[in-house]
């Protein structure tokens, strides 16, 4: 674990950071979540290092809790997608045949619709309740890690030691989780990383839709939401959450990205 | 007589997407009528009297077994009929007309924009690659990749048209506008498109351009002893072509879907919005409509890459 | 005196490796290197992988591969030293003055465009001929390289002719401008040694026509004994031994081209076929999933315990098809297979572990044969541990003597595969098949992949080892000096048919049918004058028919 490139480093840290935060959130935050404290719209003081929002609610304690809500329902809708991705990817790459063929060619289905626009569609008749949007992005979004995972998985299948471990006699058990899934580990995390950034940005997009999280409950998108008519008045206070969305983005794709080289650098060795 | 094979492949895939077609409208139709939502109590609020939803089932023709709905939707949809709004009953083919022209007229600049613009940054990062213009550039595509395309919209609001006043910052567009005036208004909107695709197409575009130039034939042209200029215009741009309009057409379908946000942050009168407006108000048969144009857009773009690689392959236009 | 065409003096070549999340690292590929070479002469660069020959034959043109640089040293071409001009006057030289030919003309082409237009390009661009001159001069040598139909052939694409063909073809793009100096870089390595033959005595012929100087590059010294006048032997950058041809075959100086010369010496006395076979394989018969096409015709073949069948076929003759069908991976649609005396099932899911464990396998490719995330010692262990139970002190024990049997010894146990050199990793895989106490190996192309000299130490490694465990070999491959190293019977393969098969003497002396004749007669051997000699030969024998 030494060796760690600065530019990972700074990834570690602000994921950790807000993922801390997220975590900690009541106990960092000044002010409650729904709590009028202020003004509209009052300028940052020391009172109110953000300001306040456009019904005098603490800024920075909204934007707090707001991280909270968002790392939360992207870190559900990543472990769903992720779980249900590669278990299904796994399954079809080492069955091979028909049933590969059926997962496959349904997948290609729900993928010919553009993930938003299916979202936007099953949200017209369900609730918009936080269980409900952690379903559906995690379902539509486990798509693309089963592409991911099934393509790794027929990559090492066709790998001659795993025919040899065939040869031997092994069982499914140890040919999936001690020949394939080593081999298949890193960039299925990387591409962890960059399914965590897309359920942050999709949850955000319908948030600011108005179509996730529901006020009062705070969350990114929702707050550029609120206070998007303060930038008529220059008003930045929709614009922290993009800034705090970039940073944690940028940060986890840094670390994908280092952990993507580690692997190649561990398989090219010395040949 | 026999087809000839490159025929005979796009007929296929040309079947393959209408096929695709069917199938989304279809997982459209069971995703609006078949889960455990409920229009008529939708539209109705929570409040509702038995009878009232009854009677609302009814007028719905929510009664019906879904098989035959879907077929009347369809029927109805390959009719040019996309049926009438719940919410105001006004024909939605008539309302989707204008918009989807709108929101084409806005797709068409921001992809007139950003198209060429991604490929000459494609370019120069090949030309520059591991060099300090192909890190800035792959720099900032990383971070406009890790913002959404409505924080791009306000942050692009706040400088060019609070701070600077260069641009309205509404897009708000009608007929008797004149071109300029057009223009004028959705500069913005152009903008946030632009920058939200062209990270993704200068990043493939500069992957698909370095495959093309480490092929072993790029060598044997400058074995030949011909200049740069030359090696890439006769050697690599034929053989670059298929994957670069492949990635141009994988992008403007994403745009797509970008449109329908960036309408919605600048009151632009589009698909998008108006997509977004009725999913909010519980609208079926427009949600049903727009997601289906949408989904075709989509597939349409997917399917017209698919074949431009077909065509684009040696192998296939000149069979053994 | 007459200066030479081409004069290197001190070249040195380096290249700068990135390897991910360190800091960059110069290599050295070519530590100084001096030769001559007049024009109209062949000079022939020897080496095995890593040697550098390539290098130092695109260095001709001055140009570096990848990141390759020339990093010191002169060049002399015609005259002028080209590792000190400028691009825009070496430009003028490259397809001019030099051209190259490279190992695959299949990626060398380009595959959206015309044959004729690529052989022609570099002359028209270099104002050597006009384009009606070209492509005059491109028919020409078209017909002197023996294509087909040398009219028409240049309004074909690339992927329009086959793999020999196309070869030629490149050869015709190198001669075409007329140039005074040819690279030929291993042109004959991916063909079929009957297809091999072939296009190397067109390349001869047309050297010799057009009286091009030629720096021919490969690692098979038996083929460039054939074409070249002098002979350069290489050893990671650094010239080992220079002269000419006869006196580098006949009389080498050197220890390591000593070893060249002599590889593929070893002697081996053919075992007397036993009563009871190890392995019967009765008329099988078998196709792949969703073909019409049987890629094994009725297959019988015999093998006999502690002995070793070479199966010898070129590539598409189904060799390699045998393996996966005595393997249960891909079970026979006819026939049936005997092992140590009961029918084997014909899937590998229902055969029985011992059924398993007794037959074993090694792969050409080493590196992909062994998961790169376990150890040596967890490579060799598992056999241990799923068909005997063996743990702990008991598996550390008999890991270290299968080290030991296959001349590793200690300090492996715990290092990667991605640690190791090709030969090493190819005697692991060897171990873990021994691990299981096998009574045959299946050994499928295991010495392709490797340097002349490596190879012949994994084949000594099987023979001894076959002494001291008794085992049996079904040896595949498409080498035919491997077959008479190692081989008690043969079996030659062609189109899915055993055309051939019996005792090694019987197999290889005559009278032979047509197709063992082609593919003995075509094998390159270490002797001047051999291609001339076949040629004629098969000449006289056409015209006798």
């Amino acid at each position: 674990m030494k060796n760690i490139p600065i530019s990972a480093m700074i990834g570690l840290f602000f994921t950790g950071l807000y993922f801390l935060m997220a975590i900690f959130a009541p106990l960092l935050a000044p002010y409650g979540m729904a709590e009028i404290v202020g003004d509209v719209w009052e300028p940052s003081s020391s009172q109110f290092l953000l300001g306040t929002d456009s019904i005098g609610r603490d800024l920075l304690s909204r934007m707090i809790y707001g991280g909270r809500t968002t790392i939360f329902i992207a870190t559900a809708a990543t472990v769903l997608s992720f779980t249900l991705g590669s278990v299904l990817g796994f399954f079809a790459a080492v069955s091979g045949g028909w049933v590969d063929q059926a997962i496959s060619r349904f997948v290609d289905l729900i993928m010919s619709i553009p993930s938003l626009i299916f979202a936007l569609v099953v949200l017209s008749v369900m609730p918009t309740t936080v269980p409900i949007l952690i379903l559906l992005m995690g379902l539509l979004d486990s798509t693309r890690v089963f592409r991911l995972a099934r393509a790794v998985a027929v990559d090492i299948t066709v790998m001659d030691y795993v025919e040899a471990a065939r040869l031997r006699g092994e069982k499914i058990g140890w040919i999936i989780f001690r020949e394939t899934l080593p081999n298949a580990l890193s960039p299925l995390v990387a591409e962890m990383g960059l399914r965590f950034i897309f359920a942050v940005l999709f949850v955000s997009t319908l948030s600011f839709l108005g179509l996730g999280v529901q006020p009062p409950q705070a969350d990114w998108g929702g707050i550029v939401k609120e206070n998007k008519e303060g930038i008529n008045y220059g008003i930045q206070a929709a614009l922290y959450p993009a800034y705090a969305i970039a940073t944690l983005c940028i940060s986890i794709n840094l670390v994908a990205d280092w952990i993507l080289t580690r692997t190649t650098s561990l398989k090219g060795g010395r040949g | 007589m026999l087809m000839h094979p490159v025929l005979k492949l796009i007929a296929q895939r040309l079947a393959l997407g209408l096929l695709l077609l069917f199938a989304a409208s279809v997982l459209i139709f069971v995703g609006t009528s078949i889960l455990p939502g409920d229009v008529a109590q939708s539209i109705l609020g929570q409040s509702a009297t038995p009878e009232a939803l009854a009677n609302m089932r009814r007028e719905l023709g929510l009664n019906d077994p879904a098989v035959t709905r879907y077929f009347a939707w369809l029927g109805g949809v390959l009719q040019g009929d996309l049926g009438t709004a719940l919410t105001n009953g006004r024909d939605i083919a008539d309302s989707l007309g204008g918009r989807l022209k709108n929101t084409l007229f806005l797709a068409f600049w921001a992809a007139a924009i950003s198209v060429p613009l991604a490929i000459s940054l494609g370019l120069l990062a090949v030309r520059y690659k591991d060099r300090w213009p192909d890190k800035l550039i792959s720099a900032v595509t990383l971070t406009t990749i890790s913002i959404p395309e409505f924080m791009i919209g306000y942050i692009l609001i706040y400088w060019v048209a609070i701070k600077w006043r260069l641009f309205p910052s509404v897009a708000i567009i009608n007929d008797s506008m004149s071109l300029g005036e057009k223009l004028n208004a959705i500069a913005i909107p152009v903008m946030v498109l632009t920058l939200v695709v062209l990270a993704h197409m200068m990043r493939m575009t500069r992957a698909a351009i370095l495959n093309v130039m480490q092929s072993a034939y790029i060598e044997t042209a400058e074995l030949k002893g011909l200049g740069m200029l030359k090696i890439i215009r006769k050697h690599a741009f034929p053989n670059a072509i298929a994957p670069i309009v492949n990635v141009v057409m994988l992008n403007l379908a994403y745009l797509v879907v970008g449109v329908v946000v960036v309408e919605v942050v600048f009151a632009y009168p589009g698909m998008g919005q108006y997509l977004v407006d009725h999913v909010s108000k519980r609208d079926v048969p427009v949600v049903q409509a727009s997601g289906l144009i949408f989904a075709a857009v989509y597939i349409g773009l997917n399917l017209v890459a698919d074949i431009v690689s077909i065509l684009a392959n040696p192998r296939l236009r000149h069979p053994k | 005196m007459t200066e030479p065409l081409l004069k290197v003096r001190g070249l040195k070549i380096g290249a700068t490796a990135y390897p991910p999340g360190e800091r960059p690292v110069a290599i050295k590929i070519v530590h100084g290197v001096d030769f001559e070479l007049e024009a109209g002469k062949v000079l022939g660069l020897i080496g095995e992988s890593g040697a550098g020959k390539s290098t130092i034959g695109l260095a001709a043109m001055a140009y570096g591969r990848g990141g390759v640089e020339i990093t010191g040293g002169e060049g002399w071409v015609n005259g002028r030293d080209i590792l000190k001009e400028r691009l825009r006057s070496i430009r003028r030289l490259r397809g001019a003055e030099v051209t190259y030919v490279s190992q695959s003309a299949a990626a060398s082409f380009n595959p959206a465009k015309k044959i004729m237009d690529q052989v022609t390009e570099a002359a028209i661009y270099q104002n050597k001929f006009s384009k009606a001159e070209a492509e005059d001069r491109a028919v020409e040598l078209f017909r002197k390289l023996g294509l087909p139909d040398p009219e028409t052939i240049g309004n074909r694409y690339p992927h329009q002719v086959s793999g020999g063909q196309l070869q030629r073809c490149m050869t015709a793009l190198a001669l075409c401008p007329e140039p005074d100096l040819v690279v030929f870089d291993e042109p004959t390595t991916a063909l079929d040694v009957t297809t091999q033959i072939d296009v190397l005595a067109a390349i001869k012929e047309a050297i010799a026509a057009t009286g091009v100087a030629a720096l021919y590059i490969t690692h098979d010294l038996a083929v460039v004994a054939q074409v070249s006048d002098h002979i350069m032997v290489l050893q990671q950058g650094e010239m080992v031994e220079y002269g000419t041809t006869d006196q580098i075959i006949n009389n080498p100086q050197e220890e390591y081209t000593k070893a060249l010369v002599s590889v593929r010496s070893i002697r081996h006395e053919e075992k007397t076929p036993t009563d009871t076979p190890v392995l019967r394989v009765e008329n099988i018969t078998a196709r792949y999933a969703g073909t019409t096409f049987d890629v094994l015709k009725k297959i019988n073949v015999d093998i006999h315990p502690g002995q070793t069948l070479a199966v010898v076929g070129e590539s598409g003759s189904g060799k390699s098809t045998l393996a996966r069908v005595i393997t249960g991976l891909l079970p026979p649609t006819d026939g049936q297979i005997t092992f140590d005396g009961r029918v084997l099932a014909p899937a590998l899911s229902s055969r029985p572990i011992d059924d398993l464990r007794e037959m074993q396998m090694i792969y050409q490719m080493a590196d992909t044969a062994m998961n790169p995330r376990q150890t040596v010692g967890t490579i060799i262990g598992r056999p241990l541990e799923f068909y005997f139970g063996l743990k702990g002190k008991a598996k550390q024990k008999r890991i270290q003597e299968l080290l030991d049997e296959i001349e590793l010894g200690d300090g492996f146990q715990d290092r990667y595969p991605a640690e190791l050199s090709g030969g090493q990793k190819q005697r692991v895989c060897i171990a873990r098949a021994l691990a299981a106490k096998p009574k045959l190996i299946i050994c499928d192309e295991v010495t392709s992949a490797l340097d002349p000299l490596v190879a012949d130490g994994i084949l000594k490694l099987l023979l001894n080892l076959q002494k001291i465990e008794d085992v049996a070999y079904l040896f595949i491959t498409h080498d035919l000096a491997t077959v008479r190293a190692i081989a008690d019977s043969i079996a030659v393969m062609y189109q899915g048919e055993v055309v051939r098969y019996g005792p090694k003497s019987q197999v290889l002396s005559p009278p032979f049918d047509d197709y063992t004749d082609l593919l003995l007669s075509s094998v390159p051997e270490m002797k001047i004058g051999w291609l001339e000699e076949t040629i004629e030969h098969r000449r006289m024998e056409s015209a006798g028919n």
